[in-house]
């Protein structure tokens, strides 16, 4: 089969600059409206549940999403759709425990919910921790993505592809802040559904618009294996983990937890997770159709040439059922897709180094407007240096893989210390830099013992660890040293505090501070 | 009453919807994960030509995503927020 890939393509290059350019324009008119930091972090807290919905549905839908999660489903069949799946039902998680008591007792992050009544200064830098080998992680995997991307389209080096990338997403968060991540976060939300849906309805067209013919073509070219569980978590254990920190990693984003604080209250976060969870789960739905499309018109053997992680896989498909022009459209949407995503991803990372770590940490929570723009400023901007260079580390590893390894980071650094915080009375400060600095460490040390490191990236013959994804370990591990730790030191000040947190959790800031003054 | 004494009850009755909701979704949830770890012939049996187990209760999973946070969003809007606006009137 031919394909345009690897030559220049207009369609596509003129697709990326028109995005490119239209992201501009709306980075150079949020910036004139970017003049401190509460429009820098939190836009403003004007953002509608609608709008929010379709960011958070535009931050969550990633390159893993879109390329990774096809590129799985068409090489390993119904063991793909796994992600797709686990990747939603983070979301209920989201609304029924996290959602609305986060907006009410933070500010700019998740860590201003933990430290609530704790000690300041331990739990933030804990927690910035844990939020930046997140960050770290779930960049990389865009990196690999995008740069694969740009590589194929105008046959570019990899490391070269991944440098340009790198500086052009910079570009938008340096100068823009949140309220240009919102709206380019919509703008692509809504591009990459039309494109996906499209790429979908043009497959199924080849197959009488059924979705069963197309399963059953893939059934009868590879087995029926295909639509059943099989190699791709052969082990037990291994699906309990995966699913385990697939689940509960949502609720421990930090760039997806930090939207909640751009709407104006806890009602509308509400409402927002109810749009992003209907836009998402119609989009992993579509992912089933796009998998298996590719498997069936592309053939696993084409995928697997153009990229060893198959990430390519859905780009491929475009190529084969819109021709060359359809291909164009639907890279410069997957371009988009990772653009917005490092975006805000950067722009969380940033808060994390900036808000907690050193207005809170070092300037001990005085700090002028000015100074927290150019800090979180400089922040994005050495995370993005970091992320260039791990991507190119990274190369050949399937996307939708890495950012369940930050899924799995996510589940253990972050959610066990959130929950315990908002639902704990006797929760403590050292049991939540415990839980934090436990969960990051595990998670990260198994990591780099799993195969995926130890066999696929350094070439050894075993790895020590055997699961791909620490989650069944760093999870229950982070949430029982928490619990350890608070009952052997307990700490009666933060115990105190909880009857205010739990005022606030209901009622919100500007209530509670009235309470207090009545 | 005392606010206090409302603010409890307010408490209680959103960590009994809200508890209960998530370990609704994570029994079903787990159920698929069980399933996929330990009952693979079954999730690959082909209901009809094209569609196995697994595939169909892979979109049920999603529809019952969808289904419990509608069920929370319409409890929340109804009862929740009444409650949270009397008690912020009283305070």
């Amino acid at each position: 089969m031919t394909s345009g890939l690897g030559e220049p393509n207009l369609v596509a290059i003129t697709g990326f600059f028109l995005f490119i350019a239209l992201s501009l324009g709306i980075t150079y008119f949020a910036a004139r409206r970017t003049r401190n930091a509460e429009h820098f972090y939190a836009a403003g807290r004007s953002v509608t549940a609608l709008q929010n919905g379709l960011a958070l549905a535009g931050d969550y839908m990633s390159a893993a999403s879109f390329l990774g999660i096809a590129g799985l489903v068409a090489l390993s069949g119904f063991d793909g759709l796994i992600y797709s799946i686990g990747f939603l039902v983070g979301w209920p998680i989201v609304m029924f425990l996290i959602a609305e008591p986060l907006r009410n007792i933070g500010r700019y992050t998740f860590s201003d919910v933990v430290a609530f009544r704790l000690r300041q200064v331990p739990v933030r830098v804990s927690a910035a921790v844990g939020s930046l080998a997140v960050v770290a992680f779930y960049l990389i995997a865009q990196m690999v993505g995008a740069g694969k991307l740009i590589q194929l389209l105008f046959g570019l080096q990899y490391e070269l592809a991944v440098i340009i990338v790198g500086t052009v997403m910079l570009a938008y968060v340096l100068f823009g802040g949140m309220i240009a991540t919102t709206w380019v976060q919509i703008v692509k939300a809504v591009l990459l559904l039309s494109g996906a849906f499209l790429l979908a309805a043009f497959t199924l067209a080849r197959f009488g618009y059924s979705p069963l013919a197309l399963f059953q073509e893939a059934a009868d070219q590879y087995g029926a294996g295909v639509l059943g569980p099989g190699g791709l978590v052969s082990d037990p254990i291994e699906a309990f983990s995966l699913g385990l920190a697939l689940m509960l990693g949502t609720a421990g984003l930090p760039h997806i937890l930090m939207r909640f604080y751009t709407v104006p209250d806890a009602r509308t976060a509400r409402a927002s997770v109810s749009y992003a969870t209907a836009f998402i789960g119609i989009f992993y739905l579509l992912t089933f159709i796009l998998g298996f499309g590719a498997m069936v018109i592309v053939g696993q053997d084409s995928i697997r040439g153009v990229d060893a992680g198959g990430n390519m896989a859905a780009l491929l498909l475009a190529d084969a059922v819109g021709g060359p022009g359809f291909m164009g459209f639907i890279s410069a949407v997957a371009f988009a897709t990772i653009l917005a995503v490092v975006a805000g991803l950067t722009l969380a990372g940033a808060a994390a180094l900036s808000h907690d770590l050193w207005v809170h940490v070092i300037r001990s929570g005085v700090a002028s407007e000015k100074e927290q723009l150019r800090v979180a400023r400089t922040s994005s901007a050495l995370l993005g240096v970091v992320a260039i260079v791990l991507g190119i580390a990274f190369e050949g590893q399937n996307v939708a893989y890495m950012v369940g390894l930050a899924f799995a980071i996510a589940a253990s650094a972050n959610f066990p210390a959130l929950l315990l915080s908002i639902y704990w009375r006797n929760f403590t400060t050292r049991a939540a830099q415990a839980s934090m600095l436990t969960g990051t460490a595990a998670s990260l040390l198994l990591i780099y013992l799993s195969p995926a490191i130890q066999v696929d990236i350094l070439g050894n013959a075993a790895a020590i660890f055997p699961l791909r994804n620490p989650g069944i370990v760093s999870i229950p591990l982070a949430f029982l040293v928490a619990v350890v730790v608070a009952v052997l030191w307990p700490e009666p000040a933060a115990a105190k505090g909880f009857s205010e947190l739990e005022r606030r959790m209901h009622l919100g800031a500007a209530e509670s501070s009235q309470t207090t003054q009545v | 009453m005392s606010s206090s004494d409302n603010l409890r009850r307010l408490n209680v009755a959103r960590w009994r919807v809200a508890g209960g909701l998530t370990i609704a979704m994570m029994a079903l949830y787990f159920c698929f994960i069980g399933l996929v770890a330990f009952n693979k012939p079954l999730l690959a049996m082909l209901l009809r030509p094209g569609l196995s187990l697994g595939m169909l209760v892979g979109v049920l999973v999603i529809v019952a995503a969808w289904v419990l946070i509608w069920v929370y969003v319409r409890w929340a809007n109804l009862h929740y927020d009444a409650s949270v606006a009397a008690l912020r009137g009283r305070l």
